[in-house]
């Protein structure tokens, strides 16, 4: 099995393409889901068959870059099987860890795998040290994801106050609210991160040519409406325009991607064991350029953090990548928040 | 079958807090959840009137219960955490932050505790949860499957009226709304008795924004639903507080113990608020 780097280099693999584009531009780790509607990013054409993870584990096992395996749903009741077969299906398959975020699938994880490395998901809303050291404590967890909720001094004092690695988002779209309390696309379409593995899908979103413009519509509910000209982004629910006080406004965020590319040595020096990329519904291509732009921004830190800069040709690269093109710190930024 | 009357989730002005909780000693609800959820600098009362409220209404035989923050961050809210659990009080936790400071003690797992399958259930009940609220994303037949796998000895709660907590952020929206960001607040938020409604730009509502927190617009109301969820095992329906503007709470409430009783016919009085009534997670739900 590879060895871990000093700070990885976390990268998404929607497919096995994406995961030949992570390994080969520079990922420490890929992280992918299997299909059936076991993880996040529960949409059509992405994920892997067994036989794919399989396949995907061997060429980056080849190549020293470790593969974790995402699980990160909430099983009910009647999924239960399906979703304690696929946690075996990962330790079998030779994954170097399992991201899970359900505590009961963790404690099973626990006692049925006790080797396989567990990463706590996003999608587990554990936000302070005291959630984090009970998921550590009860269920051995080695890895925390922390939710996009943190300022940076928070993220600093959650790793001094934890004996656990802690990775952090570092780039891609930005869920604003707390991962796994987040209940917006259910009230709108029926189906949520939480229940289905989905956020505003794909299923539901219908555009609409008016003279007024074009509509994005999700399950008939307008989102958003853009006049020509004007670029139209995927109608997530938290990037949509609304009326507030008689005001037509992004109420909760503007269309934009999270980017730490310009507090990249702040959060090393915070000791961050690991930065991670989102992204396993986007393309090879995309995730080629993210990972590259990333590894070098990421060797440029390391070399010279007190003198580091965001390599220029890395900037523009992820400018011209993120939604909107613009970026944010998110809640890293105390302002924003 | 019992009511609860859930968390204060908007911040109200005192002469409000304290008419709401005085009305509330006369009226037949069983347990009486007090606390703040959504924001930690709210402070319209201080910790000794909130511990004087809560001897009144158990005197008044209500069983009182403190909720707990849904976003815990910073180093202060877990110092008042655990000051919470230090008191001899159940706690309502809805964070692991309160799981883990409750140190075994009884407690009652909140709606913002991710719970969707048995295995978690009884690892919470081995950990001392005595009662347990269902995600608001569990509608009521989900809720069933759950309850058939329950560990003995655990009651099951069910947000049954008012506007459906749906997302936390570390974004105050209240104040954004107004072009304020957090630390610059103003607690803005006191302006909105029942959250802020937020209309797509057709005019239907969607959401409500209460500080942190995002609501639906729409009220959930399962009063057409409480034999289901009888049968299905479900032992508290919760009701969560509203402003007299927006609807009379005692109408809700007596409605409510109408139906616990088995008796036909009984109605909610309707909603002022923009989007009316749901029945489930769904805005369209109707039935």
């Amino acid at each position: 099995m590879p060895e871990q780097s000093a700070v990885e280099l976390v990268c998404p693999a929607g497919t096995l393409p994406a995961l030949h584009a992570a390994v080969d531009n520079g990922a420490d780790a890929v992280y992918l889901g299997l299909r059936d509607g076991l993880n996040a990013r529960n949409f059509p054409g992405l994920n892997f068959s067994l036989a794919e993870a399989r396949r995907g584990i061997e060429y980056a096992h080849a190549r020293q870059v470790r593969v974790f395996v995402a699980l990160n749903v909430y099983p009910q009741p009647s999924r239960w099987a399906a979703a304690t077969a696929a946690v075996d299906a990962a330790a079998d398959a030779g994954a170097d860890a399992v991201i899970l975020a359900d505590p009961g699938l963790l404690a099973y994880a626990a006692e049925r795998h006790p080797a396989l490395n567990r990463h706590l998901s996003v999608q587990a809303s554990a936000s302070n040290w005291r959630a984090l050291e009970f998921y550590q404590q009860r269920f051995g967890v080695r890895r925390a994801v922390l939710p996009r909720v943190l300022s940076l001094a928070q993220v600093r004092r959650v790793i001094e106050r934890v004996g656990m690695e802690i990775e952090v988002f570092g780039f891609g779209s930005l869920c604003i609210m707390v991962e796994g309390r987040c209940g917006l696309s259910a009230h709108v379409t029926g189906e949520s991160p939480n229940t289905h593995g989905v956020c505003s899908p794909a299923h539901a979103v219908r555009w609409q040519e008016r003279p007024t413009g074009r509509q994005a519509r999700l399950n008939g509910v307008l989102i958003d409406e853009f006049a020509p000209r004007e670029s139209a982004g995927y109608p997530t629910l938290c990037k949509g325009r609304f009326e507030a006080l008689g005001a037509i406004v992004h109420a909760l965020e503007e269309p934009t991607s999270l980017s730490v590319l310009d507090v990249l040595a702040q959060l090393l020096a915070a000791g961050v064991s690991a930065i991670k990329v989102e992204g396993r519904q986007r393309s090879p291509a995309y995730v080629a350029q993210v990972t590259r732009a990333l590894r070098v921004a990421l060797e440029s830190c390391r070399r010279d953090p007190a003198g580091y800069r965001p390599p220029a040709g890395c900037a523009a690269t992820l400018e011209r990548l993120a939604e909107g093109r613009t970026h944010t710190l998110g809640a890293y930024s105390r302002p924003w928040q | 079958m019992k009511l609860s009357v859930g968390p204060l989730l908007y911040h109200w002005t005192r002469p409000q807090v304290f008419a709401f909780y005085r009305a509330l000693l006369c009226q037949p609800v069983d347990s009486v959840y007090l606390g703040e959820v959504v924001c930690s600098k709210r402070r319209a009362l201080g910790y000794a009137e909130w511990a004087a409220i809560a001897r009144e209404l158990a005197d008044a035989g209500k069983e009182v219960i403190i909720s707990t923050l849904a976003l815990m961050e910073a180093e202060s809210e877990l110092a008042a955490l655990g000051r919470i659990a230090a008191d001899a009080v159940t706690i309502e936790a809805n964070d692991m932050a309160a799981v883990q400071l409750a140190g075994g003690r009884p407690f009652v797992i909140g709606p913002h505790l991710n719970v969707y399958n048995g295995k978690t259930l009884r690892l919470l009940a081995a950990l001392g949860a005595r009662r347990w609220v269902a995600p608001l994303e569990l509608d009521p037949p989900a809720v069933g499957a759950l309850l058939a796998e329950r560990p003995d000895g655990l009651q099951s709660e069910v947000f049954a009226y008012g506007r459906m907590p749906l997302a936390f952020s570390a974004r105050c929206f209240s104040a954004r709304a107004r072009r304020r960001n957090k630390d610059d607040c103003g607690f803005v938020c006191s302006e909105d008795q029942d959250g802020l409604t937020l209309y797509t730009r057709e005019r239907e509502p969607l959401f409500a924004l209460n500080g942190i927190q995002v609501q639906s617009a729409q009220v959930r109301n399962l009063l057409g639903a409480v034999d289901e969820l009888r049968e299905s095992g479900v032992d508290v329906l919760r009701l969560s507080p509203h402003s007299t503007a927006a609807v009379p709470f005692a109408s809700v409430i007596e409605a409510f113990a109408a139906a616990v009783r088995g008796e036909d016919g009984a109605q909610c009085p309707p909603s002022a608020l923009p989007g009316g009534y749901c029945r489930g997670v769904m805005r369209e739900q109707r039935r």
